[in-house]
């Protein structure tokens, strides 16, 4: 082989090998850190991993939302029609958090059942609801009418 | 009257941009010279007339004109009126307005100074860019028209500008960030206006390099107030997020700046050249992705444009179309690009191969972690890739960058006798190292990472400053070492230095920042660290267009009083919206940060509050600062005024030897030249 044909034999074997490590990293890590999205029917159902940390959507139960006294801790009950998951939260709540609207909420199942929450977001009025929380009232048997949340598309 | 003016405008523009597009070009093919001296009449036309629509908008904002559907949507009479100027951008429409009035504010500048260029180069490049703005003012005229009327039924008042959005930051983010991401369509421009000409050699690069870089330096900027912005406004504290929009705009970043460097290689030693093409044409094409991501709303993000699949789907046909052509011109050509791939593994060649490599690698990451829930989302599953994505895969480049950063730029192009660096670096690691550990020493917890990285951003730091030396050896005195660095140099070792600093302000942030989410009632004072928050008092007050609960924190360290807080929960009555605004006092070394969670009893006495000590954060934007600074010193040096429209060839070579910043290197005799 000539000099110049190996060198490039060399770089673009170097390349592929450079490449193909990224894709797998990238790949592996992927797997570990993305964050399923799960609905409460399925948690009741036990299709929930363990030890994982994944997300949750649907409503916040009315009537569910109760402070603890002396400490900063919320617990509410997040519904999709079907199934209730209660859900604990010792953190600040954001501005649109509300009894009946939709949530989506991160964390871990405790032990007891509960989901211990480590983030949630209600970023949404009247008209917009997460593309998460429409989508687990759905898979719950409750046909959403997607206009109304979406008045200008048709999604 | 105005509106319809601002329409006709558009409608001009549109005119204006498809005569631009075709013209010129044709002038080029069919040597009728006419034909490519009309680029620069129609180039500036084209931004008349944008210009023109922009204030027939803005006009009917500051007259509060509600029969138009967008100014009433976005605005209110009770608005403050530096807002209802700045609201002209605060949705889609309007922004989407600006965003193609700083495209051909791009067009003009590139009409007015790149004069200097051939002919018959210069129309084309117009004409390219004319064909970019024929798609932006399209979109505008035909799925987002800021102009349309709601006539005869107009409302008396407006609902009102989203009250995240009345700040300063809304003023000056996006235009500063816009100009950097439409920006790059000059390189763009640049590359397919040399792809069809078929010929691409050093001048080319010389041409694109300085509007790359001005690019670039607004894009850096425009992401640092982005970061800014949502520290002090969003309530959480954070300085970034990894939201989609975010990384709309990294992404576009990363590559950018492997564009800026892998440029300066195809300018200084004609080679890379097929790399950078495919790079200049990539930036601007994420450029693009990130603004489809965004404004289609297919992705849940800070950024909630109103879902209208018809503008994603016109974006994502202008994307393919762009990008396709792109592509395939480039296949077609490319083949004749030749690369001399003639260097040595200790080279400044090989060190900003491997720059590039790494920014890729950065930019693969990043985008793969946004597009991956859209992925997963055609494959029937849900998925959130979250930070711990990012920040496990993000440092890895990172870190490998910074260590090469800091060897780099000492380094001859083609090939360096390492010998003589060695000792040098050698000192300069063990320097950084022992003054990491006394840092780390005096912060008292020990993590790996902070030593790691503090020893890391000293490394930049100090390499930096031994560069200057380095360069200045052999002149006396300070005016005389002065002249021997160029705009060129001084801007580079600003920006790297300024990498240093906004990686010292990143680390310390994040490893040693005190966040407490707490319940307080008036009184209640809590502890972090030395300092005390003790919660006075909260009030309710009605003020301008909302009614506010406005606390009032004293702040003491060490039992000493040092200031008084007053973060405020708002409710805007217009659109009945509540905002948290934080209040922070803000140092060089650490900010206080207290902002209001909710009322949690009757009363209105008891609140839960956030409150947070975060050190060195000022550093993040102030880094982010220094390289956009940097890149605008650059921007002055002599060489790229310098160039001359015939012999591109052999000037470029007789340049590089006048102001290049290697020229002690050159006295020394180690510069081996092609």
């Amino acid at each position: 082989m000539k000099p110049h044909r190996k060198k490039r034999l060399t770089v673009l074997l170097a390349s592929i090998t450079g490449v193909a490590v990224v894709v797998a990293l990238v790949l592996y890590a992927g797997e570990q850190q993305m964050n399923l999205f799960i609905t409460p029917t399925e948690v009741q159902a036990g299709k929930a991993p363990k030890d994982q940390i994944f997300r949750i959507g649907g409503l916040v139960k009315e009537g569910s939302v109760k402070r603890a006294e002396k400490m900063l801790l919320t617990e509410f009950i997040v519904t999709d029609m079907a199934a209730d998951i209660p859900v604990s939260y010792d953190k600040i709540m954001p501005d649109l958090f509300r009894e009946g609207q939709g949530v989506v909420a991160m964390g871990k199942m405790s032990p007891q059942g509960i989901f211990v929450a480590s983030s949630v977001l209600a970023k949404h009025d009247e008209e917009y609801k997460a593309p998460e929380v429409l989508d687990a009232l759905e898979r719950a048997g409750h046909p959403v009418d997607k206009k109304q949340y979406n008045p200008k598309g048709d999604q | 009257m105005h509106a319809e003016f601002g329409n006709y405008l558009l409608v001009l523009a549109l005119f204006m941009s498809i005569a631009l597009s075709i013209f010129p070009l044709v002038g080029t093919f069919t040597n009728k010279m006419p034909l490519v001296y009309a680029a620069k009449p129609l180039s500036i036309l084209l931004f008349t007339s944008m210009l023109g629509s922009f204030i027939c908008l803005a006009y009917a904002f500051v007259i509060d004109d509600f029969t138009i559907t967008y100014v009433a949507q976005h605005s209110n009479s009770l608005l403050p009126s530096r807002f209802k100027v700045a609201a002209v951008w605060g949705a889609h429409e309007g922004s989407f307005l600006l965003w193609t009035l700083i495209f051909t504010g791009w067009l003009l500048a590139l009409a007015l100074i790149g004069k200097n260029l051939p002919a018959k180069s210069y129309a084309r490049v117009l004409s390219v860019m004319g064909m970019i703005g024929c798609g932006f003012v399209s979109f505008l005229l035909f799925t987002s028209n800021p102009f349309e009327r709601t006539l005869p039924f107009f409302p008396i008042d407006g609902s009102d500008l989203n009250p995240l959005l009345q700040d300063f930051g809304l003023i000056i983010h996006p235009p500063i960030l816009y100009m950097g991401y439409v920006g790059f369509a000059v390189s763009f421009a640049f590359a397919i206006s040399a792809l069809i000409e078929g010929e691409w050699n050093a001048t080319w690069a010389r041409w694109a390099r300085p509007w790359t870089t001005a690019a670039w330096s607004f894009l850096t900027v425009g992401v640092a107030l982005g970061s800014w912005w949502a520290y002090y406004e969003l309530g959480w504290g954070g300085w970034w997020f990894w939201d989609p929009s975010e990384n709309a705009s990294l992404i576009p970043w990363l590559s950018g700046t492997a564009l800026m460097h892998s440029l300066a290689v195809t300018d200084k030693r004609n080679s890379f050249k097929g790399w950078t093409l495919a790079l200049s044409l990539s930036t601007f094409s994420l450029s693009l992705l990130g603004t489809f991501l965004i404004r289609s709303g297919v992705l849940t993000s800070v950024h909630a444009f109103t879902n209208d699949p018809e503008r994603g789907r016109y974006i994502l046909i202008f994307m393919a179309m762009v990008v396709g052509s792109a592509l395939l011109l480039f296949s077609f050509r490319a083949s004749k690009v030749k690369t001399n791939v003639n260097f040595s593994l200790i080279s400044k060649d090989m060190f900003l191969l491997a720059n590039n490599i790494l920014l890729i690698f950065a930019c693969f990451i990043v985008l793969f972690g946004t597009l991956y829930p859209l992925i997963a989302d055609a494959f029937g599953r849900k998925m959130s890739v979250g930070a711990p994505y990012f920040n496990l895969l993000f440092p890895i480049p990172t870190v490998l960058i910074f260590m090469l950063l800091g060897v780099g730029p000492l380094l001859n192009w083609k090939q360096h006798d390492f010998s003589k660096l060695i000792t040098a670096l050698a000192k300069i690691a063990i320097i950084s190292l022992i003054a990491s550990l006394a840092a780390v020493w005096f912060l008292q917890s020990f993590y790996w990472w902070v030593f790691c990285g503090l020893a890391l951003a000293l490394w930049v730091g100090l390499t930096s400053f031994y560069h200057l030396t380095k360069i200045t050896q052999h002149a006396q005195g300070l005016k005389n070492k002065l002249s021997k660095l160029t705009a060129a140099t001084i801007g580079m070792v600003f920006a790297h230095v300024g990498v240093a600093v906004l990686f010292v302000g990143v680390l310390l942030t994040s490893y040693y920042s005190v966040e407490k989410d707490v319940r307080l009632a008036s009184g209640e004072s809590q502890s972090i660290g030395s300092y005390r928050f003790e919660m006075v008092k909260v009030e309710d007050l009605l003020i301008d267009n909302y009614q506010t609960s406005k606390a009032t924190f004293n702040i003491y360290k060490d039992d000493s009083f040092l200031t008084t807080l007053h973060p405020e929960k708002r409710f805007y009555l217009a659109g009945k919206q509540i905002m948290t605004e934080a209040d922070i006092d803000a140092g060089l070394f650490r900010d206080l940060y207290v902002a209001l969670g909710e009322s949690l009893d009757q009363s209105g006495n008891v609140w839960s509050v956030r409150l947070y000590v975060k050190p060195f954060i000022r550093w993040i934007w102030l880094g982010a600062l220094m390289m956009g600074l940097g890149g605008i010193i650059a921007l002055a040096d002599k060489r790229y005024r310098k160039v001359q429209v015939k012999n591109s060839e052999s000037e470029s070579i007789a340049n590089q030897s006048n102001s290049d910043e290697l020229d002690v290197d050159l006295a020394d005799g180690n510069t081996v030249k092609s």
